[in-house]
């Protein structure tokens, strides 16, 4: 080792607080960047490879019925590579032990395994065997959420004929990865849906589908025209009683789990990217700094001889020992965290295998731009320290010009001691590095903000959806709609506080060029049930005519009030009709289209209809409701507010919580380490000038007083501007996070402000602390031999 | 300007002409060397005396190449130090001169030994750091770090230092003035019998007059300028210095 690198490595040694408070927030910016590049890098490679092995589908459609001739005339639509007619059919399902009915999504399958679109993967047990009519596979999440497993029986009403089948094989299923109903349901209640595989001529001779499907999906040649085959589709099944083809996109399970990636990947962008530019921009700050207090070592390394690039070489070295020190720890942390964060959605989503995988390229990157912030840094101040002749940068910098602060020159001088006047002439006089630390300390304090943000916003996104818009304890829907008459019916099923009834209807809204598939949801005006509401909360009353979208949905069809939609109905005669957009709601998930109940009933020119019902129930009661709604076979499927408020708090919530408390964790970190940092360098910077005040007779707290005092003053510069940076974070996130799937509101509550506010705080008293010891320490001696 | 060489044969090292220096600071500007001409020869043992701000150290860190001058010209054995580049001057104090300053400026996180060494690493004869460190009569303290070491001790090691790489030139600036008596005599001691035993050409900056009676050459400055050199037929060794 030569002599150069022992005092680098001494260097290192001497100020390691200081140091690793840097390295931490290096680590800090990769670990978070790691973790969320490295979790999206799986998920997505996950998905890709699992479509791509269990061949799933990229058009998918459902009809009412149609004889299998019309499989080769749909295979003959010029773009489709594979066709794959199936029977799919929603049941009610009686779990042994289980108060709560479920719906069973029985597909069909051929009695021999062959392989097929939608391919299922069998986690374990067998496949059927053929010609056994009660044997079925179930989907894995349905058997862990409900204690099943091989060998246990289930019970369904089948074509109003009860049941027994027995489970011979737990499997997943590319389309089900995430196991969802659909209908208005976007978050997954594994309890109470489930899908149940069963031999396609068990199925058949149940629901009279003899030679006959109901449900078709297909896979396109590489050239082919998505759109153009969705048509000619829709043509040929359309007398059939076709729903309406669509592509993989607005698969829902696809569709989630897609988001779900989307999401994540804007997490593994934009916050990481923010980190990592803002631990960056923190390194050449305070190692510019830290490096500008060796001026005159770097002097005298010239003086001797030492070449610019030799000195300059030196400083790197110490910039990377630090920065790849940070960047090692940050790339295991995050590395870890990553395979946690994957474990979760492994748990979430149904996938064959989840692999872990970490792309180098991403961490590479990183870590490359970390360096790059502190080598910037660190050799500027080299760069400017070299560049002048060693006998200049050998003398301490010139005396600064020293001019009565503003706050004087106003004539205040009076209000402060010399010891304050000292502060106030100090900041007055390196305004830059004022305002690089104040900057250096917002943008800490805005990270913090930011990182409460989420939590408030999915708290405030929650609260509207399952408090304010959603208030039913059940939602009933029918196998198929019901005159309106059920409604009596309804209300006198046991525990039904209240009960308001709703007529939905699968259509495709279009506006200009731009289109969507969504269910038109008719409810009653006056409905306590299931509110649309604007962005303050209040209550939009639906007119007697004319459709109500969440705005988001506005947003995608690009109408406003006033504009007149076409509405293709998916059902019974297929209409076309149009219909005037009269309001638009704030509702934060998922996308709707509301009308008035009877305005939909008239749309459709329909008698009173309804889909099913909204119920409020008494919880005393509820199980008694639950055996009843068992034995009701019009009744297709339900589902509580209380499991979809579960299910998203375990998906978006969770994943969301949990990026949340990392990104409060290192944000805390990095507040910490820019505002002791901060104040270290300012102890170096000035500890001469400190030391003769001591000598001069001022006492510790005196001089801590001026040293920490600038420090308070930097800090309190600098919380509101990163509050208003952390403001406008947060804008851009939930701009980021305006999604169909979920929206999150521009909320920064008073709380996440007094939290940031109580934690920069926090972190400032302790380094303040640290630094007040240190000053405790100093070398009043060595300030008498060496020069002022 | 020609002084009376006591030895005809002695070759010019440094050559200044007409060398001015001006320093902006901010407000106002320091003229603090005013047309300076100077020749200074192989061997001799030069003394600069003067009042602070009187330009000695300028002075010296020109012709160390330190710093360039504002106008005029310096050569070292014939070459124009005024016309190199930062990357020859470099070169130029790598190869060819030592320093000493007054505040020793040793780098704290080195022992004396490795301070020494950090300047015999880049040197292309050096001697070994502890034969340096001999040279100033600090063997026994080679391992330690400068601050545990006396003032005079770390001067020593500054000495040991600047004399490792073989200098042609050895430039000490006010290398006594921190130090008290006995010890700035010890430090001097040193300087004399660098000078001696190897024939280094040494200038010494301070503005202790009793030094000067060590000097071959006496040059006492005012204001920026030279306004007096002077020759000592007889020198005395540093122990019998008074000041």
């Amino acid at each position: 080792m030569n002599c150069l690198d022992r005092k680098l490595w001494r260097d290192l040694l001497r100020q390691w607080g200081q140091l690793i408070a840097i390295a931490l927030v290096v680590s800090c910016g990769i670990a978070s960047f790691v973790m969320s590049a490295s979790a999206y890098d799986s998920l997505k490679l996950t998905q890709t490879a699992y479509y791509d092995r269990y061949r799933f589908a990229e058009v998918f459609a459902s009809l009412k019925r149609a004889p299998e001739s019309l499989r080769d005339r749909i295979a003959e639509i010029p773009g489709v590579a594979q066709t794959q007619t199936r029977i799919v059919v929603d049941v009610i399902v009686s779990i042994p032990e289980k108060v709560q009915p479920a719906t069973g999504r029985m597909i069909s399958l051929p009695s021999v395994q062959n392989p097929m679109l939608n391919d299922i993967y069998i986690r374990r047990g067998r496949y059927i065997e053929a010609g056994k009519a009660d044997e079925v596979l179930i989907s894995e999440a349905f058997a862990e959420a409900n204690h099943l497993d091989l060998g246990d029986t289930l019970g369904a009403v089948i074509n109003g004929r009860w049941q027994k089948l027995r489970i011979v094989g737990i499997a997943i299923s590319p389309e089900y990865v995430y196991e969802i109903r659909g209908g208005g349901s976007l978050s997954p209640d594994n309890e109470r849906f489930g899908i149940l595989w069963i031999e396609r001529e068990a199925l058949a001779n149940a629901f009279n589908m003899d030679g006959a499907f109901n449900n078709v999906t297909l896979t396109l040649s590489r050239d082919a025209k998505e759109e153009y085959v969705i048509d000619r589709l829709d043509r040929i099944i359309e007398p059939y009683g076709g729903l309406g083809a669509y592509p993989r996109a607005d698969q829902l399970s696809n569709y989630i789990v897609s988001n779900e990636i989307k999401e994540l990947e804007n997490m593994a962008t934009v916050i990481p990217t923010l980190f990592l530019a803002i631990a960056a921009f923190l390194l050449n700050v305070v190692l510019s700094r830290l490096i500008a207090t060796q001026r005159e070592q770097i002097a005298i390394l010239k003086a001797f001889g030492y070449t610019k690039a030799a000195i300059g070489f030196h400083y790197l070295k110490f910039v990377m020992a630090i920065v790849l020190c940070g960047a090692t720890l940050g790339t295991i942390l995050g590395l870890w965290m990553g395979n946690g964060l994957t474990g979760i959605y492994a748990d979430l989503f149904s996938f064959p295998l989840f692999r872990y995988n970490a792309d180098w390229r991403v961490v590479f990157s990183a870590i490359c731009i970390s360096i790059l912030g502190g080598v910037i840094g660190g050799l500027k101040s080299v760069y400017k320290a070299v560049s002048l002749p060693p006998a200049v940068a050998m003398r301490p910098e010139p005396p600064p010009e020293f001019k009565p602060t503003l706050v004087e020159r106003w004539g205040l001088q009076k209000l402060f001691s010399p010891a304050g006047r000292i502060i106030l002439r100090n900041l007055e006089r390196k305004p830059i590095q004022a305002s690089l630390s104040i900057l250096g300390i917002a943008l800490a304090v805005a990270i913090l903000l930011t990182g409460r943000y989420f939590e408030d916003a999915i708290t405030h996104l929650v609260e509207v959806q399952f408090r304010h818009v959603q208030r039913e304890d059940l939602t009933i829907v029918f196998n198929e709609p019901r005159p309106a008459r059920t409604r009596y019916e309804v209300a006198q099923l046991p525990g039904v506080i209240r009960s308001e009834v709703f007529r939905s209807v699968p259509a495709k809204l279009r506006y200009e060029h731009y289109q969507h598939r969504i269910g038109l949801t008719g409810i009653q005006a006056n409905g306590e049930l299931l509110r649309p509401i604007d962005r303050d909360l209040n209550r939009v009353n639906l007119p007697p005519d004319g459709v109500v979208l969440t705005k988001k949905l506005a947003e995608i069809l690009h109408v406003k009030p006033g504009d007149l939609l076409t509405v293709e109905v998916l059902e019974a005669d297929r209409p076309v009709r149009s219909i005037r957009v009269v309001g638009l709601v704030d509702e934060l998930m998922g996308l709707s289209a509301y009308m008035e109940i009877n305005a939909l009933n008239r749309l459709m020119r329909e008698g009173q209809t309804i889909s099913g019902a909204y119920l409020s129930v008494d919880a005393n009661l509820a199980d008694k409701l639950y055996t009843r709604l068992k034995e009701i076979p019009a009744i297709a499927a339900f589902t509580t507010r209380q499991a979809a408020l579960d299910s998203f708090n375990e998906m978006s919530g969770r994943n969301m919580r949990i990026m949340t408390l990392v990104l409060v964790t290192f944000a805390s970190i990095i507040t910490f380490s820019v505002v002791y940092n901060s104040a270290r360098i300012a102890l170096s910077e000035r500890s001469r000038e400190l030391a003769s005040l001591r000598i001069l007779g001022f006492t510790k707290g005196e001089i801590a007083f001026i040293l920490l005092g600038e420090q308070a003053i930097l800090i309190l510069l600098a919380i509101p501007i990163g509050f208003a940076l952390g403001y406008s974070f947060a804008a851009f996130m939930s701009a980021a996070y305006n999604q169909e799937l979920f929206r999150l509101p521009l909320i920064v509550t008073k709380s996440a402000y007094a939290f940031t506010f109580l934690v920069t705080l926090i972190t400032a008293f302790i380094s303040g602390f640290i630094i007040r010891r240190q000053l405790n320490n100093l070398d009043l001696i060595a300030v008498l031999k060496t020069r002022e | 300007m020609t002084g009376i060489n006591t030895n005809t044969q002695q070759k010019t090292v440094f050559q200044m002409e007409a060398v001015s220096k001006t320093y902006d600071m901010g407000e106002v500007k320091v003229r603090a060397l005013r047309s300076i001409d100077l020749e200074l020869f192989e061997g001799e043992l030069i003394v600069l005396l003067g009042p602070s701000g009187s330009g000695k150290s300028t002075l010296l860190n020109i012709l160390g190449g330190l710093d360039v001058p504002t106008e005029g010209k310096v050569w070292f054995k014939g070459r124009d130090l005024t016309l190199a580049s930062d990357a020859a001057l470099t070169q130029f104090r790598r190869e060819y001169v030592g320093f000493v300053f007054q505040f020793y400026n040793l780098i704290p996180s080195l022992t004396a030994k490795e301070n020494v060494a950090l300047v015999t690493e880049i040197a292309s004869h050096p001697m070994r750091p502890r034969e340096a460190l001999g040279l100033v009569g600090l063997d026994d303290r080679i391992d330690h770090f400068p601050a545990q070491l006396s003032g005079g001790e770390q001067q020593r090691v500054a000495i040991a230092r600047a004399i490792a790489k073989r200098p042609q030139v050895l430039l000490c600036d006010e290398p006594t003035g921190a130090l008290d008596f006995q010890t700035g005599k010890r430090v001097l001691e040193a300087i004399e019998r660098v000078n001696k035993e190897l024939g280094t050409t040494t200038a010494i900056i301070t503005h202790n007059a009793g030094i000067a009676a060590m000097a071959d050459k006496v040059i006492t400055m005012r204001s920026g300028e030279i306004t007096h050199i002077k020759h000592n037929r007889v020198k005395v060794t540093p122990s019998e210095l008074e000041w």
